[in-house]
């Protein structure tokens, strides 16, 4: 299990290289020129040159490059063209909001996804399953954005339960914190709760139908532990599989949920960034974007190996 | 049908089916696939039932269990007793304090019949901790006990390791390890050897036999193989079409069978001295729970079938009912009286 672990953990170091190096790159080919954007309206040729060396433009790609990854192992990922930011310290600033957010919509989508798949699975065919499928249909092709505005709508405007837009830090208010994440962690949760769900239904009532499942009931063993213990574990693999695409994708900023709910995460900071061909600001968010995706891979991949002893092997 | 089929003259039997009847719903409203069987099992004994597939014997051993998928199937009737208990509509949590406890089950695939999840002797120690509320360490004792009992060679270390980690044949040994830990009365064999080579088959053979009589327990032998029956069995019951078409002990059902589809299972075993002799089959398929012929379910592929095997008798309106001809030998045949059959060569 240790070797597994750190194979998977030294496949990640190439990787992440290979993506910084493609991410600069592609930053670098976008049409426009920041040193003009950053010269100002008026700027004469001169001025232009001076911000381009300044910004060290005028390199060649590789020392370019070179000069940023070395900063960027250091956790210097440079300056923002537009504030007095650096790169490191805004995303770290937005970073929480979209870990808190992960975590909520994650937390939402499993508390729901799971009893859900598993009536399912036991029901197969039979009205709950139906149900269950139908919901899910209606879950993955609902819109986020639309269900974002359907939610403030109804719990925010007609009935203010809750907060339309906003977010209180953790620091601030534990119960403000909580009760501004409502809407948007279902909004989020939702979708991926239909996914899991979806998943889950699947892998379960397949496994359901195993021969080792026909052993531990013969064996006596209670329905409620054969579903849960011995199914689950089996059944998990597409799931976390499915989980792990999710949570990588929210983490990187679900951009369209939290400009909806004014939320300031990682994908409000993309946007902006982008926006303003804000250059190092966006280098930095994809690449950290990026390496988080890459550790919930090798989170979900660690989960493999606990689940089915053959990988563990291979 | 067959309500008093139990030979008279045996001890008080461990499992004792009675009149079982259990049905399919299929497209065209429900089949019965068992049909009216009985038989039962003493102390220490071993009975085999045997037939093609689609007789019905898995589902009679499923049923025993109350592992029946429900639905399609249900039970429509007859009784199933161990010892004094009633299984038949025992709840399910009843139930499952009999499972793996009283009565324990293996099965055909020993490559599927394990969870590979979880480590072999973790699986075993969860049935025993289970049933008997022990402490985990006790549990995991006697998991690694068990299986040194099935001779799994370094059984300690070999616990921890998972099904994918065992052969074929290791996996049937912790299979039964796993069946027997709580010393069940009665091992449903559920064809526990068709899918090994024919050396581990023997092996296995074996190890259930010392097992039985280690354990006293009571074995149900199910099997398409009659050689494999011949090799552990003391009594067999041969079904066909979901009914029972012969009982007999072990050597009277060898070379005395008295239903032409015992005749015919022998006459299709492989023979050692045969040599360039082609195996014999049965003409025909066994026939669909929809579509049975009337009279006699063998009838239109036995080989003495008469014009009259055809027709139900009258002491059974919808076909053929079985007769005890001694204590301990019954039939199904119309024919019985003036047919002399061949027997295993």
């Amino acid at each position: 299990m240790i070797t597994y672990a750190l194979r998977r953990i030294a496949m990640i170091i190439p990787l992440i290289i290979m993506v910084s190096f493609g991410v600069y790159a592609l930053v670098l080919m976008i049409p426009g020129d920041p040193a003009i954007t950053i010269a100002g309206e008026n700027a004469t040729e001169e001025q232009i040159q001076a911000t381009r060396e300044r910004l060290g433009l005028t390199d060649s790609f590789f020392v370019q490059y070179w000069n940023w990854i070395s900063g960027a192992v250091r956790g210097d990922l440079g300056q923002s063209l537009f504030s007095s930011q650096t790169v490191t310290g805004a995303i770290l600033d937005r970073f929480p909001v979209t870990l808190a957010l992960t975590a909520a919509a994650v937390t939402v989508a499993l508390l729901i996804a799971v009893p859900a798949g598993i009536i399912a699975a036991l029901h197969r065919g039979r009205w709950p399953d139906r149900a269950v499928t139908l919901l899910t249909s209606i879950g993955i092709s609902m819109p986020s954005f639309w269900l974002g505005i359907l939610l403030v709508m109804v719990l925010a405007l007609a009935t203010p339960i809750f907060p339309a837009v906003g977010y209180t830090p953790l620091s601030e208010s534990v119960l403000g914190w909580a009760h501004n994440l409502v809407l948007p962690a279902f909004t989020l949760g939702l979708a991926v709760c239909a996914e899991i769900t979806r998943q889950l239904r699947g892998s379960l009532s397949d496994v359901l139908h195993q021969d080792y499942i026909r052993t531990a009931r013969a064996a006596g063993l209670r329905g409620r532990i054969v579903v849960v213990k011995h199914g689950m574990k089996n059944a998990a693999v597409p799931v976390v599989t499915v989980l792990g695409f999710q949570v990588g994708f929210l983490l990187g900023g679900s951009v369209v949920v939290e400009r909806v709910f004014g939320i300031p995460g990682l994908g409000d900071l993309a946007i902006r960034a982008v926006l303003e061909r804000d250059i190092p600001m966006i280098q930095g968010i994809v690449v950290v974007s990026a390496a988080i995706v890459m550790l919930v891979n090798l989170v979900v991949d660690l989960s493999y190996g606990y689940l089915n002893p053959k990988v563990r092997q291979s | 049908m067959t309500a008093m089929s139990v030979a008279p003259g045996t001890e008080a039997p461990v499992l004792e089916v009675t009149d079982l009847r259990v049905q399919f719903a299929t497209d065209r409203g429900w089949a019965t696939v068992v049909d009216g069987v009985s038989f039962s099992v003493g102390r220490a004994e071993t009975v085999g039932v045997v037939g093609e597939s689609g007789s019905g014997k898995t589902v009679t051993s499923l049923a025993v269990l109350g592992l029946l998928p429900s639905p399609p199937a249900r039970v429509v009737g007859g009784s199933i007793r161990l010892g004094d208990t009633e299984l038949l509509g025992l709840r399910r949590r009843e139930l499952e304090e009999i499972r793996g406890d009283e009565v324990a089950m293996i099965f055909q695939e020993p490559m599927t019949s394990l969870n590979p999840a979880f480590p072999v002797g973790d699986q075993i120690a969860e049935v025993f901790r289970r049933h008997r509320r022990c402490s985990r360490s006790r549990a995991r004792a006697r998991a690694v006990e068990m299986l040194g009992k099935v001779g799994i060679p370094d059984a300690a270390r070999r616990a921890r390791a998972y099904p994918h980690e065992f052969s074929g044949g290791m996996r049937q040994r912790a299979m039964i390890a796993l069946a027997m830990c709580c010393d069940p009365r009665v091992l449903l064999a559920d064809e526990p050897t068709t899918a090994l080579d024919g050396t581990i088959q023997a092996q296995i053979l074996d190890l259930m036999r010392s097992m039985r009589d280690e354990f006293d327990t009571a074995i149900v032998f199910v099997t398409h193989d009659l050689g494999v029956v011949a090799d552990i069995c003391d009594r067999a019951v041969v079904m066909y079409a979901g009914q029972v078409v012969e009982k007999a002990p072990i050597d009277d059902l060898y070379y005395h069978p008295r239903h032409p589809y015992t005749e015919a299972l022998l006459g299709a075993l492989p023979q050692l001295d045969g040599g360039t002799e082609v195996l014999a089959t049965i003409p025909g398929t066994a026939p669909t729970p929809g579509a049975l012929p009337a009279g006699c379910r063998f009838h239109p592929r036995c080989a003495h079938a008469r014009p009259e095997c055809a027709h139900p008798t009258e002491s059974a309106a919808d076909g053929v009912a079985l007769r005890w001809l001694s204590d301990s030998v019954a039939s199904r045949c119309v024919r019985v009286d003036e047919l002399r059959l061949r027997g295993a060569r």
